[in-house]
């Protein structure tokens, strides 16, 4: 299968301006941060769509309207980070997450467009300027370190499960990288003095990584019995604690580990959100350490 | 004692000892991944223990090497299983209850809940108990003397229950598996080698469960025929496979053959075994021809040392004919060893390979004559002579040479070596494992439990109609969801405004 050179460049290209544009949107969204005054008084309701009580006056202060555009250069960041995805995929003719970079990439943008939609759903869009940051630095790891050239992969991979498993679990980790953002705002914001008066409260901040969890949660699950479904007919047996597969399982219990923590009594607040901050670090070791320094049937890093 | 016993049981299945498990398992499942593993790769954990000293001693004897399978690892999992169980069973009691109560009265201060909304409408109370009743069909209700109750959401608990039983049968059939599967890997040459799954000792390697001891392995044949693969212009493979042909079952009594292409991610699946294809190599054949003029011709299996390349390493040994004093043959055993180069690339004389193809295969050899030692007893290995043998002087090497295809190489005796021919062979793995369709089952409710216990909320909504002085009738809703909030209210204010026949603004 001949690769195509001049869709392999336009996604190279498209990924750069994607990073471009993320960057963008960073600094409008610090701009929107630093500028902007504490909100006087968020009324959480209890459960119904938060209302922030904000400026009085309904025309958008300059700094919201800095915000607004960070909001719209993200999603057009996405829009390009999909298209290079895409150009990708034509370029390979195959699914376009077969190496660690399209899986990083694939992961990014699943993580950019759970935050886009949280935006939508809940008055926080400021925060971009801490959850963009971290995602840009994976994207921007992932295209110098990891990056490896459009090619086909090798006869393991070749499997209708490489569609289904790898962007179940490369999107579920994605999603996942919200919530541990967040759940470090709130441990930062949930202290008895106001130190950070700029932050959404806490309880917002805690029922953001709450509901993002509980999305990603049966989705990551899903992931791992793909995979081990995968694994029956590619290795032999359908879970065999190769290291990836164990550290899936480690954080996937952590995870179990967060949602029960939030039921009991004294775990529920900071100890859940630390777990949940333990259960995004293990996606991340298991991203990086097992794949590239531990030698596991999972080597496809095609580095 | 019995209050002893009890408060030991309800420790164990409170949701803090859940946690704390979760955490204990989480904590020891990690070694498994940082350290080598026996059932991974042995010789790794041996080459980890030398290089580690007192140190690597140490984490063997407390079963770092063997995480999942040591006694603190069972220990862990077993408290966390019997947690479970303690946990479910109350719950799947109250669950039972629950489905069987009335939702609960309506509680006086409506305006006390989470979710609140109120109206004063013209009309009697029984007709707006009567218009709540119809919004809320489809909730479980409880009409009271111009109250309604109503809750939904039950399915939380079902989902929830669901999940974590199938969690403990996926748990089970897993323990189960252990016992009862077997897997076992074996060599065979292409176009024309035979495999039959008739006992162990048929395997080059086996692993069996706990209560398998072989003598009762699924019987199937199989026959490999033409091996081919495919590659890039770089060398990387694009397919791998081997058309083979089995007999099972009724085919095996009545002897006849059924074809099948074997490849990379499609096993033959038959029997309740599967035959996996997962790796291949080459195998050089020779003929020696000794100074009496007999013939030998042996060809066996060297192994890549290079998986891009396919450069191959073996040693294929010959023993002299006719003779039958041992002396004599343990002198005379003759072993051609060295390099063989699908695609060679020569460097002067040097010899390696370029492609794993095979493209006009080269090898460099090495012959050695003398006392190959494989009579004294010790198994060795096929893939190399024993180093000790040539250290001793009892094994010398007596010539070197690159031989291409069809070449020879003359010994000082007038031994001659000659390079005939390279052909395929597969390693194959039989897989045997009877509990994994019901770990299937369990897994799919696992997934099926979870997503409907952490999408659908358990909510109840109260409706109380009050006559007021004036004859009109104050309608007040009242709302709360059970476990979380998140998301009830736009529901609510659905069913609120239904409820009060407000125009949906």
């Amino acid at each position: 299968m001949p690769v195509n050179e001049t869709f392999a460049t336009y996604s190279d290209w498209l990924y750069r301006s994607a990073l471009g544009v993320y960057l963008f949107a960073i600094l409008l969204y610090a701009v929107e941060q630093a500028f902007a005054r504490a909100p006087r008084k968020a009324l959480v309701g209890a459960g119904g769509p938060d209302v922030l009580v904000d400026e009085p006056k309904s025309e958008l202060t300059k700094s919201e309207r800095i915000g607004r555009m960070g909001a719209a250069m993200t999603v057009l960041g996405a829009v390009l980070h999909l298209g290079s995805l895409v150009m990708r995929g034509l370029s390979a003719g195959r699914a376009p997450w077969g190496n660690m970079y399209e899986y990083m990439s694939l992961l990014c943008l699943a993580a950019v467009v759970t935050w886009i939609v949280l935006m939508a759903k809940f008055p926080i869009r400021r925060l971009g300027v801490f959850v963009l940051p971290p995602i840009l630095t994976l994207l921007f790891l992932g295209g110098t370190v990891l990056y490896a050239e459009s090619a086909p992969v090798q006869p393991a991979l070749r499997s209708y499960w490489l569609v289904i498993h790898v962007s179940v679990i490369s999107i579920s980790s994605g999603v996942l990288l919200i919530p541990g953002v967040t759940s470090i705002l709130y441990l930062l914001k949930d202290t008895k003095s106001d130190r950070f008066p700029k932050l959404p409260s806490a309880d917002v901040l805690d029922r953001m990584s709450y509901r993002t969890t509980v999305l990603a949660f049966p989705l990551f699950t899903a992931g791992i019995i793909l995979g081990a479904i995968w694994a029956e007919a590619a290795w032999g047996r359908f879970w065999g604690w190769d290291p990836k597969e164990t550290v899936a399982f480690v954080s996937w219990v952590v995870y179990a580990a967060y949602l029960h923590a939030r039921a009991t009594a004294g775990w529920r607040g900071r100890g859940a959100a630390w777990i949940n901050i333990a259960g995004f670090a293990l996606n991340v070791f298991n991203l990086f350490f097992i794949n590239l320094v531990t030698s596991g049937l999972h080597s496809y890093a095609g580095l | 004692m019995i209050a002893f016993l009890r408060n030991t049981w309800r420790g164990l299945t409170s949701m803090r000892t859940a946690l704390t498990l979760l955490f204990l398992l989480a904590l020891a499942a990690m070694p498994g991944a940082l350290l080598p593993q026996r059932s991974l790769n042995s010789a790794k954990v041996d080459d980890y223990i030398a290089q580690k000293g007192w140190w690597g001693e140490f984490l063997l004897k407390l079963g770092f090497f063997e995480v999942y399978a040591t006694p603190w690892f069972a220990a862990i999992y077993l408290l966390l299983f019997t947690s479970l169980v303690g946990c479910l069973l109350p719950r799947t009691w109250e669950y039972f209850k629950q489905m069987r109560a009335k939702p609960v009265l309506t509680p006086r201060n409506l305006s006390r809940m989470p979710h609140h909304a109120q109206a004063e409408l013209d009309v009697m109370p029984d007709e707006a108990v009567a218009r709540a009743r119809k919004v809320l069909r489809g909730w479980r209700m409880e009409t009271g003397e111009d109250t309604v109750s109503a809750e939904r959401g039950f399915l939380r608990e079902t989902g929830n229950l669901v999940f974590h039983f199938a969690l403990l049968g996926l748990l089970v059939s897993f323990a189960l598996g252990k016992m009862f599967s077997y897997e076992g890997q074996i060599i065979v040459q292409a176009d024309g080698g035979q495999f039959c799954n008739g006992g162990i000792f048929n395997y080059d390697q086996f692993r069996p469960g706990l209560r398998v001891d072989g003598t009762d392995l699924t019987p199937f044949c199989v026959e490999i025929g033409k091996f081919s693969a495919e590659y890039l212009d770089n060398g990387q493979p694009v397919g791998f496979k081997a058309d083979i042909r089995y007999q099972s079952g009724e085919s095996l009594a009545s002897n006849t053959w059924n074809p099948f292409t074997l490849q990379v991610n499609h096993p033959l699946r038959t029997e309740g075994d599967r035959l996996y294809l997962l790796g291949h190599g080459y195998t050089p054949t020779f003929t020696v021809t000794f100074p009496n003029g007999e013939k030998r011709t042996q060809g066996i299996q060297w192994l890549p040392t290079d998986q891009l390349t396919l450069a191959s390493e073996g040693a294929t040994k010959f023993d002299p004919p006719g003779v039958t004093d041992s002396e004599t043959r343990r002198k005379n055993q003759i072993a051609v060893t060295g390099l063989l180069a699908p695609t060679p690339l020569l460097h002067g004389n040097i010899l390696s390979s370029k492609f794993p193809a095979l493209n006009d295969p080269m090898v460099a050899v090495d012959v050695y004559r003398g006392d190959l030692g494989v009579d004294d007893g010790r198994g060795q290995s096929i893939f190399s002579i024993d180093q000790k043998m040539v250290d001793q002087g009892r094994l010398q090497k007596v010539a070197r040479k690159n031989l291409a295809l069809g070449e020879e190489i003359a010994l000082d005796d007038g031994t001659k070596v000659r390079f005939d021919s390279v052909n395929d062979w597969v390693s194959l793995q039989v897989s045997h494992d009877p509990t994994q369709g019901y770990v299937l089952v369990f897994a799919i409710l696992i997934i099926l439990g979870l997503g409907v216990s952490l999408t659908v909320k358990r909510r109840r909504v109260w409706v109380r109609a009050t006559r007021l002085t004036d004859g009109r009738t104050l309608v007040e809703v009242g709302g709360l969801a059970r476990t979380d909030q998140a998301g009830y209210g736009e529901e609510f204010t659905r069913v609120a405004r239904a409820v009060l026949n407000e125009e949906k603004s």
